[in-house]
């Protein structure tokens, strides 16, 4: 008896792995042995930020010559040099950028009425342009937190905060923002103004016990000429900023965010 | 067969005696591929495929090796390793022959080849004792019932996104109280009898 299973098994066994081997000799497909090794340097996190469907579908694209080597915004340098590598490519520096939420109000900000809806930005959106007093500051609700790969934002105090170590700079959550309060930045740069609002300061004032006033004391405090009052908010030329925070101190609103001081300056990468 | 035959076959393999909901075989797809509609639908059709085309194979080696050496016992192990081996070959196949629908299968092949519902279907076929073209019919319809409960399930937690639920319950907690109310409900249609 057992004779019978182990022949019958034993059989079944060599016949289907002849039947296999044979098979991958007769439907043999060509393909590019590079995108494989592409793929396995990706980091698989299928965010979307290089623009394809997944990492799968941009690492063809790349093998097939489509693509731009530093699309991966998700991996940074260390990815790209990777790609680079296997691709046999000269690397072109890479600038890291990070997501940052322009916007500090969160529960220093009025609502305008006590939203019990659907626990989603877009939805809030849909009730009189969300329920803050403010007409561009971060509603608050989270969307961009859920809709975050790498889960780098958190909400604190009502309002959305990115983990700059954590964030890739991938960009998903600046699309799915319906206030388009997110906006890319450079990793490198310091000293961030959180605030969007273009109100005039004494309308602001009483929406809002954070947002830039347009004081214009950033603009004199800056030796560097690097920051201005555009259309009532400061603005940061990220170009002439040296981070020196000079102007994160002087700000009377404490919302010009000056990540050095909890962080050390960040080192620029090769 | 005739065609109350087919009718009640249906019945049973779709609803009152469904894979997922009522026999319980195939949890991990329908947890795992369950949250959009159309990774779903890819998931449901591999699952019809894989299930017709193995049961077909199982049938002939439960026929032609297991039964005639009496060595049913072995029934498990071998009719994995006739799925798995048969899996690969159609994943071969198509992908030089229609690399269209390998493409729409895509992941979702290979990953069912040793799924528990596959091998459930040839087991409960080698059980019954059911003919060659009555187990691949009903093999298909188990297919069927699957991709079903797996779209239901998809659909309801497609709406959970926007639901308010706590904190405590985000993700796979919610999805297994949905899908115990789920499997609730599909208790319901156990006894039912249309052609008395």
């Amino acid at each position: 008896m057992v004779h019978y299973a182990v022949l019958a098994l034993g059989g079944m066994g060599l016949v289907l792995g002849f039947l296999l081997s044979a098979a991958a000799k007769v439907f043999f497909v060509e393909t590019d042995h590079r995108v494989e090794e592409l793929e396995k340097a990706l980091p698989g996190a299928n965010c979307g930020g290089c623009g394809y469907a997944g990492c799968g579908s941009f690492a063809e694209a790349l093998a097939a010559g489509t693509a731009d080597a530093g699309g991966c915004t998700a991996g940074g340098s260390a990815v790209t040099e990777q790609l680079c590598a296997i691709l046999g490519i000269e690397l072109v520096k890479n600038t890291r950028l990070t997501a940052l939420v322009r916007c500090s109000g969160g529960a220093r900000a009025r609502n305008k009425f006590a939203y019990q809806g659907i626990e989603d930005c877009h939805a809030a959106m849909r009730i009189a342009g969300g329920y803050k007093e403010c007409p561009y500051g971060c509603i608050g609700l989270g969307t961009c937190m859920k809709s975050c790969p790498f889960s780098a934002i958190s909400l604190v105090d009502g309002v959305a905060v990115v983990d700059h170590e954590r964030c890739t700079g991938c960009q998903t959550c600046i699309a799915s923002c319906p206030k388009n309060v997110i906006i890319p930045v450079p990793y490198y740069a310091d000293v961030n103004v959180a605030c969007s609002s273009r109100d005039r300061g004494g309308s602001l004032r009483r929406i809002c016990d954070i947002g830039c006033l347009g004081c214009r004391i950033c603009e004199k405090t800056c030796i560097h000429d690097a920051i201005h009052i555009v259309d009532n908010l400061a603005a940061i030329d990220f170009e002439k900023c040296t981070g020196c925070g000079d102007c994160a101190e002087k700000c009377p609103r404490k919302l010009i965010v000056d990540a050095k001081l909890d962080r050390g300056p960040r080192l620029m990468e090769g | 067969m005739t065609w109350q035959g087919l009718i009640t076959m249906s019945l049973g393999a779709i609803l009152i005696e469904n894979f997922v909901l009522v026999r319980f075989l195939g949890i991990c797809p329908f947890l795992g591929v369950s949250k959009k509609m159309d990774t779903a639908m890819g998931m449901g059709m591999a699952v019809i495929f894989v299930m017709t085309a193995a049961s077909a194979a199982t049938w002939a080696v439960d026929a032609y090796l297991l039964k005639p050496f009496g060595i049913e016992y072995m029934e498990t192990v071998a009719f994995i390793l006739v799925i798995a081996a048969l899996v690969q070959i159609v994943e071969m196949f198509l992908q030089k022959a229609v690399p269209a629908l390998y493409k729409a299968l895509g992941i979702y092949l290979p990953l069912i080849t040793t799924n528990c519902a596959v091998l459930g279907v040839a087991i409960i076929n080698s059980d019954l004792g059911s003919g060659f073209l009555e187990s691949v019919l009903f093999s298909f319809l188990s297919g069927v019932g699957f991709t079903f409960a797996l779209l239901l399930f998809a659909a309801i937690r497609q709406r959970l996104e926007f639901a308010e639920y706590p904190d405590a319950f985000e993700g796979f907690p919610i999805a297994l109280v949905t899908a115990g109310l789920l499997a609730m409900c599909f208790m319901g249609f156990s006894g039912l009898e249309i052609f008395p």
